[in-house]
């Protein structure tokens, strides 16, 4: 369990052992188990790569973003025989933090670099040139001045895609003619969930009519608040909406338990990784399905194509094409409805339906 | 009051002394307590820091201890101002928006910038004040609610006026003339410490300057210690509170600048939070006295920039350190606070036995 701390293992442990941890159902979900107990970084020891894994605030064990980089980082290590090393961040860190965790990693030999979260888009920017024979990679990242890197792969996601299926399955759900969203904070990134998901709503049904509220209008907090997610929820709940689906990470899990609230019926959709598999027993009758981010896709092609020579550079989009984005079918609430989200995911690919990232 | 005598001097060591060793033996629990090694967490701590690192350490130094002052010039006039975390922020925000705009060019622009800083910081910490001075609102509740204030104020500006990259947005870059970089004390890549570093001893001299040398020093000190007395000598309390409040205010808007000048270029993903509470932190442990706050401030920078080198060579959580730091605030409170005690009593005695030996001789 090396690197990670024991604390926060033990917090882990207990959360789960609350959680009710169960469900083995994988479909849709790929690699995504909850927290491993063991780290796979301890054992390798193969001649492959080796990679380094910086994790965004939160860090291991955070059921979602950082736990499905590190999936695709256990499955790259099985399969080029990698080693790894990974590199956990510490909250309101500073700047020099991120960059010196980049420095360590590359000085202790790592010759392919992830730093999981945009907030490395300035620190990878300011080491890699300092190291031009590794190869570094940002997950949501983007490039912060005019020289290119020709060492830095920036990990984009088409989350509109996503959202736009996820949005077809609520409208074929709900009886009411009502559906909710609700985002963490009211930013670009969230709105393109938004736009995604109400343009699939209508796609399935012009006239479904979509409640949205945003928990916090900049401040971050919006993405660890589950009782502002509660609340907002249950608003739209009350203004007769029967599917949610939230875009607020940690406020996530108070998105679900306005769903439990509101009764048999209703429903609530998660995001990024497939959250049925995390919940608890009484949230998972009434999560219908997630949006799938596939941070686990992303980090395992990068450590591909190094093991490959061929590293990734500059923009990369993981679309549903590129299986980047998608939906989970765990529970199996949407089996009756699958194949039509395959139609307009097809659609989708073959350009013929274009998703607005703007709502 | 006090006299430099080798007692006095060695009762005041002995406060941070007890709260240093309480903090390492708490911190050696918690880790012990959870399977992990102690040893190994010490070995690494203690090891010299890379030149990289020696750079960081400096530069958060002046960062903490700048904020650190700004905590204490409030807390010599006994007041709490807990919002040091949203006047810099603003003040950061406003500053870099002003520089990022270059109305002016090269070191003009970061003159004014720094003039900027400290104008919304004291304007913002001001707000507490005049509610406190007008309305009796006590200015913990209202520096706290100023701090939620600030952090939404700003994003509402960043989301409207910003420069929008990637997924995410920041105020317009500075030009090239006027970053001022640093001194780099070893390669290149070890990085430089930042110039405006040196406003943290500017601020640390004045600082001293003004509690013991200037006349609004003794105001402020005076009133801390009794408002009352400071009354009867003819101080007038409400405008100690509202000037104080925003001096407090306006040193809190420098806190961030080294950065922004020194590399961060704007105000975005490289912000740092967190820094108003860890100067409150540090003015605690450093009894608000300048070199105190310096080797307070020194000791954080120290732990949380080492602490990095934690998920590397051991499998213990760099947040510990975070435990390690409020234990040392905790422990050097309470401390002080028996340390006090005994030395009263200690006094108490020797006077009485002054007095007895004064009463026989006279029998």
């Amino acid at each position: 369990m090396r690197r990670l701390t024991k604390l926060s293992a033990v917090a882990a442990v207990a959360a789960l052992a609350l959680a009710g941890c169960g469900g083995s159902d994988s479909e849709g979900g790929g690699g995504d188990k909850p927290a491993a107990s063991d780290d796979v970084c301890k054992t390798a020891d193969g001649d492959g790569p080796k990679i380094g894994l910086a994790y965004d605030v939160g860090g291991r064990g955070d059921q979602s973003f950082n736990d499905s980089a590190y999936a695709g980082l256990e499955k790259a290590v099985t399969d080029f025989d990698a080693t790894c090393i990974e590199g956990e961040a510490t909250d309101g860190e500073a700047e020099s933090a991120r960059e010196d965790r980049l420095r360590n990693m590359a000085e202790n030999g790592a010759t392919a670099i992830i730093g999981v979260g945009f907030a490395y888009s300035e620190s990878v920017n300011a080491v890699a040139p300092d190291f031009p024979e590794v190869n570094f990679a940002v997950i949501d990242g983007f490039d912060p001045d005019e020289t290119a890197n020709d060492n830095v792969a920036y990990l984009g996601f088409a989350e509109e895609q996503g959202s736009f299926l996820v949005g077809v399955a609520a409208a074929e759900k709900s009886k009411s003619g009502t559906i909710g969203f609700v985002g963490g904070v009211n930013n670009d990134l969230i709105q393109k969930f938004e736009a995604g998901y109400t343009a699939g709503a209508k796609a399935a049904n012009p006239d479904i009519k979509v409640e949205v509220a945003y928990i916090q209008e900049s401040d971050l907090a919006g993405f660890g608040d589950p009782a502002g997610g509660k609340a907002a929820a249950t608003g739209e709940f009350d203004k007769g909406a029967d599917v949610v689906y939230h875009a607020a990470g940690g406020s996530g899990s108070g998105v679900f338990d306005a769903a439990v609230e509101a009764g048999e019926g209703n429903y609530a959709i998660g995001v990024d990784s497939d959250q049925y598999l995390t919940a608890t027993d009484a949230q998972k009758p009434f999560i219908l399905t997630s949006m799938l981010k596939r941070v686990d896709t992303a980090t395992y092609d990068f450590a591909k194509s190094i093991d490959e020579g061929k590293a990734l550079v500059s923009y990369t989009v993981y679309d549903l094409k590129a299986d980047g984005v998608g939906y989970s079918k765990s529970g199996g609430f949407v089996d009756d409805i699958a194949a039509d989200i395959d139609g307009y995911k097809d659609k989708i690919i073959g350009g013929e339906i274009k998703v607005p990232t703007k709502p | 009051m006090t006299s430099f005598n080798p007692k006095t001097i060695g009762l005041a060591l002995l406060a941070p002394a007890i709260a240093i060793i309480l903090s390492i033996l708490v911190t050696t629990a918690v880790i012990a307590a959870v399977g992990s090694s102690p040893g190994e967490f010490w070995s690494t701590m203690f090891e010299m820091p890379k030149p990289r690192l020696r750079v960081d350490i400096v530069n958060q130094t002046a960062m903490i201890y700048i904020a650190a002052v700004a905590a204490a010039i409030g807390f010599r006039m006994g007041l709490f101002n807990i919002g040091l975390e949203g006047q810099y922020t603003i003040a950061s925000f406003a500053a870099a928006s002003f520089a990022g705009a270059a109305y002016l060019g090269g070191f003009a622009n970061v003159a004014a910038s720094i003039i900027v800083a400290m104008v919304v910081g004291a304007a913002w910490s001001g707000i507490a004040g005049i509610l406190k001075t007008t309305r009796g609102v006590s200015e913990v509740i209202s520096t706290i609610m100023l701090n939620a204030i600030a952090v939404t104020l700003v994003g509402y500006f960043l989301n409207n006026y910003g420069v929008k990259e990637g997924n995410t947005v920041h105020t317009k870059n500075l030009e090239p003339g006027s970053t001022l970089g640093g001194f780099a004390p070893f390669e290149d890549r070890d990085g430089e410490i930042w110039a405006l570093s040196i406003i943290a001893v500017l601020v640390g001299v004045g600082f001293w300057v003004l509690l013991n040398k200037t006349r609004f020093g003794y105001d402020l000190r005076a009133s801390g210690q009794s408002e009352s007395a400071a009354l009867a000598s003819g101080i007038n309390p409400k405008r100690m509170i509202l000037v104080s409040m925003m001096l407090s205010g306006a040193v809190a808007g420098l806190i961030w600048l080294p950065a922004l000048f020194g590399g961060a270029r704007n105000y975005g993903t490289s912000f740092q939070v967190g820094l108003g509470f860890l100067g409150i932190a540090v003015a605690l442990l450093g009894r608000n006295r300048p070199l105190g706050m310096l080797f307070g401030a020194l000791l954080f920078a120290f732990l949380s920039v080492k602490s990095n080198d934690l998920t590397f060579s051991t499998d213990v959580s760099p947040s510990i350190v975070q435990i390690t730091q409020g234990v040392a605030v905790l422990a050097v409170v309470v401390t002080y606070e028996v340390v006090r005690r005994w030395r009263t009593r200690l006094e108490q005695r020797a006077v009485s036995r002054e007095l007895a030996e004064a009463r026989e001789a006279t029998a």
